[in-house]
C-alpha cells in the first residue's frame, strides 16, 4: 500500500495572491441601514485601496481550500503515530457538540445568570478533571500544555513566595523532559537544573538526591516519560522532592497511558496540566487551539488563575448578582470566581471554551470504565507494536512500555541510513512518520504513540512497511535517501529557508 | 463507547504476541498501593442521550442568536460567512497536527504562509507570525519580547490604562517572576502624552490599544518617534483587526510591535475561546519573535514549498534559551482569519468596517438625545463609545433583558473606579436599525424604571 497524493493534485496550489483579480470579491454584506457619520479626520484612515488583501470568488476560495486541505496529512486519513502527541479519533459528535447554537453564541462578558450552562458545563468538567487526576482544584483557563505549564510553574514560586521562601529558585528537569519544561522555568525567571536519566530510563535517584536542597521549588516530571517508561521509583522521588520543601508538577502529556491506572495526585504530584487536545479527543487542527487545565493538591488550590467556577450563593460571593433566585437548588448557581492568592489571569476569559465542550462530551461518553479501557488499549497496542518494531529496529529499552516507545532508526547494514530517512520513506508507504530526534537522549530516535483507536491491522500495516523500509535500506538505500517519492512536494530545503527567509507575500 | 476497535480475538492475540497474559500485566511498573483506583464519574451515556443532554444545557443560556447583543469588551459579535466554518471543518485542516513534517502538511503551511501574509497587510507591518492563544497572551509574549530587543538591560514598561483590563493582567501575571516595574495605568484618565512623559532609560517598551478599551482611536503620530528617542519599544494592540480597514494602520505610524486579537475575524464568539493572538514586528527584530513562524523555500526538484523556520528561536531547540515557551499556534482559528479576510477582500473589508462604524455613530447619537445619558469621550471611536448613565449599569442591564431581551453593555466600573455607572456599548454590522432604536427606547425606559 501506499500514498499517493499524485493524482489528487497534479501541480502545486498556487497562493490567494497568484489567484486574485482586482475588483473580484466573495464578500455579501448587508445593505447600510443607518445615516452615514462623518468619518474621522484623514490622517486616521488608510487609503481606500490600501489593505493588500487578496480578491477572490466564493469559488475560488473554496477551491484553493479544498486543493491545500489535500496537501495535508490528518488522522482522517490515515496512521499518524507521532510520539508525545497522542493523535487519536477525534469523535464527530464533539464538533456537533461545541457548535450548538446556545454554547458558540454567547458572549464572555454577558452577566452569569444568563450562562449558567456555560458555566455548569465548566463545573462538570472541572470536578471531572479534578477525579480523574487526584487533585483538590482545576482551572480551565490554560490554552495549550506549555500554556498549562507555565501556570503551573507560576503557581509553584508563587506558593513559596507566599511562605517568605523566595530563595526557592531551582527547577530539576530530566533530560528526557519535553523543550518546554526549560523554557517555562527560565519564563518564569526561575533556574533549570538538569537530571540525568539512568540505564533503566528513570530518573537517576542518587543524583536527583544531591540536587535536593532548600533552594529547589520543585521538580518537573513527564510520567511515563517521553521513552514511554513509567518510573518505578516515582513513589521515592516524589517523596524526595517533598523532603527537601519542594514541590513536584507532572507534565500531562503522556495522561493518556493511566487514565484509570493510576492518579498522579495519589502519586505525590502537586500540580499536573491536562493536555485536553491529547487525552480526551478534541481536534489538534494543525497545531491548535488545544487546552491546557491545570490540576493541583489542596495547598495550592488558592493560587490557581482565575476566574473558575464555583457551584456557590451570591452571598458568598459578595456579587450580589441575585443570580441564585429561582434556581432548581435553591440558593445557590455557578458563579465565576477568583482564587484568594491567584497567580492572576493567563489568558483573557476564562480558556478555550469550544474546546472544553468537545471534552466534556467525550468524557460523559467514555465514563470511568471507558477512559480507563482507552489507556489499558493505548498500552497494549503500544506494547503490540513494540513486540514486532523490535524484531526490525532496536528499543531504546527492553522494559514494559506504556502508551509509547522509542526505536532507534539505526540499520547496522546501513550505515548512512538515518532515522530521518526512514521516517520519509514511511510517507511513501501511507504512514505519517513518527516523531523523530527527540528525546534526545535517545540517538536516531523515533517515537512511536499509536494510541488505543487505531486497530491490529493498521499497527500490522505499519510493522510490515518497516520491515520493506529494513529490506529497502539494504538493497539500495538510495530509495530512502531520495524519500519521500509520492508527497506532494520532495524534500525541502530548510536551511535556504532560513538563511534567506521569506516570510510573507511579496508582488 | 469509546471507539476502540479491538475485538477479543485481538486482544487475544496481541497479548499474546507481548508475552504476557493479561491487559493488567503491563501495568506492573505501577505502585501498587496506587493502581487502579476508583474514578467517581457519571456513567457513560450514548452519543444520543449526550446530545440531548448538552442541548438542553446550551439552551440554559441566552445567545446573540436570539438575543440582541450589545457587548464588545475584546470579544467581537461579527457576522462569520458559511464559507469558514465550511472549510476550516475539512477533515485534512481539523484533524492534522503541527505540520513537523513538510512534505505532508503543505496545506497547512501554506494557509500560515498566506495569514501571515495578510496579517501583515493589514497591520502595515513587516513579518507576523503563525498566531499566539489570544490577543492577551500576544501582548504579554510583545513585552517579553521588547525586554529581550532593546540594548542593554531594561526593566520598565510603560501601560496605557486604556489596553484592556484583562491584557494588563496577563502581561502582569506573564513577568511576575521577571522583577519588572510595569506603569502608567495607576489612572484611568492618564493619556497617552502623560504616558510618554515617563518614558526614561530604564524603560523597554510602551503600550496602547487603537481603538482603545473605550473604543477611542487613539492619535499615535510622532509617538514612536518619543519612544525611539527614549530607546524603547513602542507596542500597539489591536483587539478588532476589522477596524483597520478603515483605519490607518499601526505599521504606519511606526509601531515596533503590533499585537492583536484575531477573534473577529472568521471565528465567533464561543464564550470567550478559542480565538487566536496575531503578532506581527519588523524584519531586523524578528529572531527575538516568540512562536511559530513559516517560511517559503524550495523542494529537492526546485518546486515552491513552505516549512516552519527560524526554529532556533523555540524551546524544542533552545530549551531554557528559547525566546518563549510557546510550542504551537491557533492554527485552526488563523485559518478562519485567513478565509474571512480573503473572503472580504480588499473592498469588503473596508465596507465592513465602514458598515461597524456608521452603525455605532448612529446609535452614539440617538442615546445622547435621551435624557440623563451622555456619550463620552471628544476623540473619535470606532465601533464601541462609553456612555455615562444615570443609574447603575447593573440595574439599566437587568432592566433591558428582562423587558426587552436586549443584551446591554459592559460596565467600566468594574475595572476604573471612577468610571462607576458608564457603560460600554458596541455596535457592529449584525445589529440594525430597528435594534438601535429598540436600544434607545429601552434606555430611555430604564431611567424611569430604575431611577436615578
Amino acid at each position: 500500500m501506499k500514498a499517493d497524493f499524485g493524482i489528487r493534485c497534479a501541480g502545486a496550489e498556487p497562493l490567494l495572491y497568484e489567484l486574485s483579480k482586482p475588483g473580484r470579491s466573495a464578500a455579501i454584506l448587508p445593505a447600510l441601514d443607518v445615516p452615514e457619520a462623518e468619518l474621522p479626520p484623514a490622517a486616521m484612515l488608510r487609503d481606500q485601496d490600501e489593505v493588500n488583501l487578496p480578491e477572490v470568488s466564493e469559488l475560488d476560495l473554496a477551491r484553493h481550500y479544498v486543493r491545500l486541505s489535500q496537501l495535508n496529512w490528518a488522522v482522517d486519513i490515515g496512521f499518524y503515530p507521532l510520539g508525545s502527541c497522542t493523535m487519536k479519533y477525534n469523535p464527530k459528535v464533539n464538533e456537533a457538540a461545541s457548535r450548538l447554537p446556545g454554547f458558540a453564541a454567547t458572549h464572555p462578558y454577558q452577566d452569569p445568570h444568563t450562562v449558567q450552562g456555560n458555566l455548569m458545563l465548566m463545573y462538570e468538567l472541572q470536578e471531572m478533571l479534578k477525579e480523574i487526576g487526584g487533585f483538590a482544584g482545576v482551572t480551565l483557563q490554560p490554552s495549550a500544555g506549555a500554556h498549562g505549564e507555565l501556570t503551573g510553574v507560576l503557581i509553584m514560586r508563587a506558593f513559596h513566595c507566599d511562605r517568605g521562601e523566595t530563595q526557592r529558585t531551582k527547577v530539576i528537569v530530566p533530560d528526557s523532559a519535553h523543550g518546554t519544561n526549560p523554557a517555562t522555568t527560565a519564563m518564569s525567571g526561575l533556574e533549570v537544573v538538569e537530571v540525568a536519566s539512568d540505564a533503566r530510563g528513570n530518573v537517576d535517584l542518587a543524583a536527583l538526591k544531591a540536587l535536593c536542597d532548600g533552594t529547589v521549588c520543585g521538580l518537573m516530571l513527564t510520567n511515563p516519560n517521553t521513552l514511554g517508561l513509567f518510573d518505578e521509583r516515582v513513589i521515592e522521588i516524589t517523596e524526595m522532592i517533598h523532603g527537601c520543601g519542594g514541590l513536584v508538577y507532572g507534565d500531562g502529556a503522556n495522561l493518556n497511558a493511566i487514565m484509570g491506572i493510576a492518579k498522579p495526585g495519589e502519586m505525590g504530584f502537586d500540580v499536573m496540566h491536562f493536555n485536553l487536545h491529547k487525552t480526551f479527543s478534541t481536534p489538534h487542527g494543525g497545531g491548535g487551539p488545544g487546552a491546557g487545565p491545570v490540576g493541583v493538591c489542596d495547598k495550592l488550590a488558592p493560587f490557581l488563575p482565575g476566574p473558575i467556577v464555583a457551584l456557590c450563593s451570591c452571598e458568598e460571593t459578595g456579587c450580589g448578582c441575585g443570580c441564585d433566585e429561582g434556581e432548581e437548588e435553591e440558593g445557590v448557581a455557578y458563579h465565576l470566581v477568583m482564587p484568594e492568592k491567584s497567580i492572576g489571569r493567563v489568558k483573557a476569559f476564562y480558556g478555550n471554551f469550544g474546546v472544553l465542550v468537545r471534552a466534556y462530551t467525550y468524557i460523559r461518553m467514555l465514563g470511568a470504565a471507558g477512559l480507563r479501557q482507552a489507556s489499558e488499549m493505548a498500552v497494549l497496542n503500544a506494547n503490540y507494536l513494540k513486540s514486532r518494531v523490535a524484531k526490525i529496529l532496536p528499543i531504546s529499552h527492553d522494559r514494559t512500555h506504556m502508551h509509547e516507545f522509542v526505536a532507534k532508526g539505526i540499520i547496522p547494514g546501513a550505515p548512512d541510513v538515518r532515522a530521518l530517512d526512514i521516517a520519509k520513506r514511511l510517507i511513501d508507504y501511507g504512514f505519517h512518520p513518527p516523531t523523530n530526534y527527540f528525546p534526545l537522549i535517545v540517538p536516531e530516535a523515533l517515537m512511536i504513540e499509536p494510541t488505543e483507536t487505531e486497530s491490529k491491522e493498521t499497527l500490522d500495516a505499519f510493522a510490515d512497511a518497516l520491515q520493506a523500509i529494513y529490506d529497502e535500506a539494504l538493497a539500495d538505500p538510495e530509495i530512502l535517501h531520495q524519500a519521500p517519492h509520492s508527497a506532494p512536494v520532495r524534500r525541502l530545503d530548510e536551511v535556504r529557508a532560513a538563511r534567506q527567509p521569506i516570510l510573507r507575500y511579496r508582488s | 463507547m469509546n471507539y476502540i476497535p479491538h475485538t477479543d480475538a485481538d486482544r487475544a492475540a496481541m497479548l499474546a504476541a507481548i508475552g504476557v497474559e493479561r491487559v493488567e500485566d503491563l501495568f506492573h511498573d505501577v505502585p501498587a498501593a496506587c493502581r487502579f483506583p476508583t474514578l467517581e464519574l457519571p456513567e457513560p451515556v450514548s452519543e444520543m442521550e449526550i446530545m440531548a443532554e448538552l442541548q438542553a444545557m446550551s439552551e440554559e443560556n441566552l445567545d446573540v442568536g436570539h438575543y440582541t447583543s450589545f457587548l464588545g469588551a475584546g470579544a467581537y459579535h461579527h457576522y462569520v460567512p458559511r464559507v469558514v466554518d465550511h472549510l476550516i471543518s475539512r477533515a485534512e485542516f481539523f484533524t492534522a497536527y503541527t505540520p513537523y513534517q513538510p512534505e505532508i502538511s503543505q496545506g497547512t503551511l501554506q494557509s500560515i504562509f498566506e495569514y501571515q501574509s495578510m496579517i501583515c497587510a493589514l497591520t502595515g507591518m513587516e513579518v507576523t507570525n503563525a498566531s499566539h492563544y489570544d490577543g492577551a497572551t500576544a501582548t504579554a509574549e510583545a513585552v517579553i519580547m521588547a525586554l529581550n530587543s532593546v540594548k542593554g538591560k531594561r526593566n520598565k514598561v510603560l501601560v496605557s490604562p486604556t489596553l484592556h483590563p484583562e491584557y494588563r493582567a496577563v502581561v502582569r501575571t506573564y513577568t511576575q517572576g521577571m522583577g519588572l516595574e510595569i506603569a502608567g495605568d495607576e489612572s484611568a484618565t492618564a493619556g497617552l502624552p502623560e504616558l510618554a512623559a515617563r518614558l526614561d532609560g530604564n524603560t523597554a517598551c510602551l503600550i496602547v490599544q487603537s481603538p482603545n478599551f473605550w473604543g477611542q482611536i487613539e492619535d499615535l503620530d510622532g509617538l514612536a518617534e518619543r519612544v525611539h528617542q527614549a530607546g524603547a519599544m513602542l507596542v500597539v494592540v489591536v483587539a478588532d483587526p476589522i477596524s483597520l480597514g478603515l483605519l490607518r494602520p499601526p505599521g504606519d505610524y511606526g509601531a515596533d510591535i503590533v499585537a492583536g486579537e484575531g477573534q473577529a475575524l472568521g471565528n465567533g464568539l464561543n464564550y470567550g475561546g478559542p480565538y487566536l493572538g496575531f503578532f506581527a514586528c519588523r524584519e531586523k527584530d524578528v529572531r527575538k519573535m516568540a512562536g511559530r513562524l513559516v517560511g517559503q523555500t524550495v523542494d529537492a526538484d526546485g518546486k515552491r514549498g513552505f516549512v516552519l523556520t527560524l526554529a532556533t528561536r523555540e524551546q524544542h531547540i533552545r530549551r531554557e534559551k528559547a525566546s518563549s515557551n510557546i510550542c504551537t499556534n491557533q492554527a485552526l482559528c488563523a485559518l478562519a482569519t485567513s478565509i474571512h479576510m480573503a473572503a472580504l477582500g480588499k473592498s469588503g473589508l473596508r465596507r465592513l468596517a465602514e458598515l461597524c462604524y456608521h452603525k455605532a455613530h448612529y446609535a452614539a447619537e440617538q442615546i445622547a438625545r435621551i435624557d440623563g445619558y451622555q456619550v463620552l469621550g471628544g476623540k473619535p471611536f470606532f465601533h464601541e463609545f462609553a456612555v455615562r448613565c444615570p443609574a447603575p449599569v447593573q440595574a439599566i442591564n437587568d432592566y433591558m433583558l428582562e423587558e426587552w431581551g436586549l443584551i446591554g453593555g459592559y460596565d467600566l466600573g468594574q475595572d476604573y473606579p471612577e468610571m462607576e455607572n458608564q457603560m460600554l456599548l458596541c455596535v457592529t454590522e449584525v445589529v440594525s436599525q430597528p435594534e438601535i432604536d429598540a436600544l434607545v427606547v429601552a434606555l430611555g425606559e430604564a431611567v424611569e424604571e430604575v431611577g436615578q
